[in-house]
């Protein structure tokens, strides 16, 4: 039997990367989704466009100005010299800040302090209009600690700095490529697995397994170990991506990765299985991971916060093994966590793999056998 | 009625009948658009609320108590206290806190006053844009607090200069009012290209494409025959998405509508398209819906500016964001939704759609009429 089972594997695995299309699968959207989401997915602000309207133009002025020439977060377009151009500017998309410094900016400064600096800022992405407006703060903040002392006066009280762990430069790629490595295995898993069982019913090869001595649960333990095979081989080039490619810092237990991986493989195998063996066509099959896919990605806290959703959303999230799956990568990759902090995400996973999977040899014999 | 139009009209049925009566086109079509719609209006939001952040008061006085209390106040922050640091690292360890404030030092007026602030925020920096978030909201309480403290001490502080922070077009900074619009690009690309791409490629696979080549109508007849009713469906689409960002998520529209109108035409032909080619070029519907996801979903999700911003991207990486017509459309919709009619971001966006679209129906309709050589 446990020969039976292993010519099986062997066959599901060669059947899987002789076909040009399912070896596209499994190697060409990884990469290319590595890449551009490695490169292009960031909430980081950089060489953000700025204008200046500086209505004074005098020493003080000057010097606040310049410390946001020195800045690498911002870039300065050119200055503007009315409020009807400050508008156009904005509106036209010309700079996504603009720096106002009033009339009587000195004056304040050395005679009725506060003196004001207005920041205009294009609200359109409010994700990157909250952190611009938090690094104008910063600088301004700095000016004055500077400011104070130059001038005789008891420097401010308290300016607090803000330490960060585990990703000291708060790069946001740091976040997002780790994250990478658990939603394409998702992706990998289900689509190549998605297809199987559709594709042997399209070419009639199911039907010549059905004829063989080989009981139900067989055949879909048969699928079940070549798709994890696939899997951990996925996790392993993109692990080896994050870190040699992207420079990630991996500061865990790598095995408490492995293990916790190999988990959720089962988790999202089980899933595919349940489509695929739904599916009449291909075609379906695709659309049916598709389906669940989208969602799946979504509501995982891969790109944003799971805390941020509706409280009945984030009920749902507990039902997709993806979100267990990025909070034991990035835990080990990032904190350094090993069994002893993780293994609390390994139950539900074990539990939405167990279940997907009798699911799945359930509906694999109804609609199959 | 001429022929030609009588013609026309016949190809017009078939298709609607076609569509009505596949389930793969009533999927992608209402379904999917649907859900993501739900999904990604609920799912998607970058507004932090009541983060929890552990508090540490080492010695506790009157004037700690102000300042925890003034945390608790926000409705960005919920605090939690702990005994000592060694408790409050642990629970950041453990994720049951998002940062920890720890108020060590001479927390005294006095000590206040000397300079070195008395206290430490340690932010979990793993999701940084959350963490950065959370620093900014925490500068804020904090220099609120400190120049309240001063106000009612009879001493303020001098601060040279202050921030006056305003945000055009969206000053509450609600994510959802952004994102809703760019929820309707991915749902318009997934009618524009994906489901021509999965449709139009079966028809090809199944031979019915060369059977239809073949009577006495032409390649553009067919084209647009095939380009109608999904252009109907794609707009019907547009109008539920339309209504339910300004109803349900309360995004404002206020540019006109007929701008929207016609910039989404535009770019649901550019995806139409694009669908087209994508089927034609590759024949299998396998294929062809693997290749729509790759160069149509995808950008439309991470190139397209739509949660990440452009312009913060490698170089690279910018250029090549040009050539998706995703990226004209949301600079559109958030520009149509939020700033209103401005021709200035508006013709340069509308002149690339159109430029597209009329570039790749183009190339569809050369390539079906060479394959029917």
């Amino acid at each position: 039997m446990v020969q039976r089972i292993f010519g099986l594997i062997v066959k599901e695995l060669l059947a899987l990367f002789q076909d040009k299309r399912s070896r596209f699968v499994v190697i060409g959207p990884p990469l290319i989704q590595l890449i551009i989401f490695g490169y292009a997915a960031t909430f980081d602000v950089n060489r953000v466009a700025y204008a200046v309207y500086d209505e004074e133009n005098s020493g003080a002025s000057r010097d606040l100005l310049a410390r946001f020439e020195g800045s690498r977060v911002f870039r300065c377009t050119g200055r503007i010299h009315s409020d009807q151009e400050l508008a156009k500017v904005i509106d036209c998309k010309q700079a996504l800040l603009v720096l106002h410094v009033g009339r009587n900016f000195s004056r304040d400064l050395f005679t009725a302090p506060p003196a004001r600096l207005q920041a205009i800022v294009d609200g359109r992405n409010s994700n990157t209009a909250g952190i611009l407006l938090g690094y104008v703060n910063q600088i301004v903040l700095d000016f004055n600690a500077n400011w104070l002392p130059l001038h005789g006066i008891k420097p401010p009280p308290a300016v607090l700095q803000p330490r960060s762990w585990f990703n000291p430069n708060l790069e946001s790629r740091w976040f997002i490529v780790p994250g990478l490595l658990a939603t394409l295995t998702l992706v990998v898993s289900i689509m190549s697995v998605g297809l199987s069982v559709a594709r042997e019913r399209e070419a009639g090869t199911l039907d010549q397994l059905l004829v063989t001595p080989m009981r139900s649960w067989e055949i879909v333990l048969g699928k079940v170990v070549p798709g994890l095979v696939v899997a951990m081989g996925e996790v392993t080039l993109i692990f080896l991506a994050a870190i040699l490619w992207f420079r990630i810092p991996f500061v865990g237990n790598l095995l408490a990765l492995y293990v916790g991986l190999a988990f959720y493989s089962l988790a999202t195998i089980g899933v595919g299985l349940i489509i695929s063996s739904l599916s009449m066509t291909q075609q379906q099959a695709l659309l049916g991971s598709f389906f669940f896919l989208s969602p799946a990605i979504v509501l995982s806290g891969f790109s944003t916060p799971i805390r941020n959703m509706p409280e009945v959303v984030q009920w749902l999230t507990l039902l997709n093994p993806l979100r267990y799956a990025l909070v034991v990568v990035r835990r080990v990759f990032l904190e350094g966590a090993g069994f002893a902090d993780v293994w609390t995400e390994y139950i539900p996973m074990a539990l939405i793999a167990l279940a997907t999977l009798l699911g799945a040899w359930w509906v694999f014999r109804r609609r199959v056998g | 009625m001429s022929p030609r139009v009588s013609r026309f009209l016949a190809l017009w049925r078939k298709e609607w009948i076609q569509i009505r009566r596949d389930p793969a086109s009533i999927g992608i079509g209402v379904l999917l658009p649907a859900i993501l719609l739900l999904v990604f209006g609920y799912g998607i939001s970058l507004d932090a609320q009541r983060l929890p952040i552990g508090v540490v008061v080492e010695k506790p006085n009157p004037l700690t108590a102000s300042f925890t209390g003034g945390l608790e106040q926000s409705r960005y922050f919920s605090p939690h206290p702990y005994g000592s640091i060694g408790e409050g690292e642990d629970a950041l360890r453990r994720r049951k806190v998002d940062a920890i404030l720890w108020l060590w030092g001479d927390f005294t007026r006095r000590g206040l006053r000397e300079g070195n602030a008395p206290l430490s925020l340690i932010v979990n920096g793993v999701d940084a844009n959350t963490a950065r978030l959370l620093e900014g909201y925490f500068q804020g309480v904090w220099g609120q607090w400190l120049e309240w403290e001063a106000k009612t001490s009879g001493q303020p502080i001098l601060t040279p200069v202050d921030v006056e922070g305003r945000i055009w077009f969206n000053p509450a900074l609600e994510s959802r009012h952004y994102l809703a619009p760019g929820v309707i690009v991915i749902n318009m690309t997934l009618v524009g290209a994906l489901l021509t791409a999965l449709v139009i490629a079966r028809e090809w696979e199944r031979g019915t494409m060369e059977a239809l080549l073949s009577t006495p109508v032409s390649v553009a007849e067919i084209l647009w025959s095939k380009i109608g009713p999904y252009f109907v469906l794609g707009m019907g689409g547009m109008a539920a998405c339309v209504v339910i960002t300004v109803g349900l998520f309360g995004a404002p529209l206020v540019g006109s509508p007929w701008v929207l109108f016609l910039a989404a035409s535009l770019f649901l032909l550019s995806s139409l398209g694009m669908g087209l080619l994508i089927s034609t070029a590759f024949r299998s519907t396998f294929l062809a819906s693997m290749v729509a996801v790759v160069s149509t979903f995808l950008p439309a999700f991470i190139l397209s500016g739509f949660i990440f911003d452009i312009g913060s991207m490698p170089g690279p990486i910018r250029a090549f964001t040009y050539l998706f017509a995703a990226r004209y459309f949301v600079s559109l919709l958030q520009t149509v939704f939020l700033a209103g009619d401005v021709w200035s971001v508006l013709l340069p966006n509308l002149a690339a759609l159109a430029l597209m679209a009329a570039f790749f129906l183009g190339i569809a309709w050369r390539m079906s009429r060479r394959s029917l050589e």
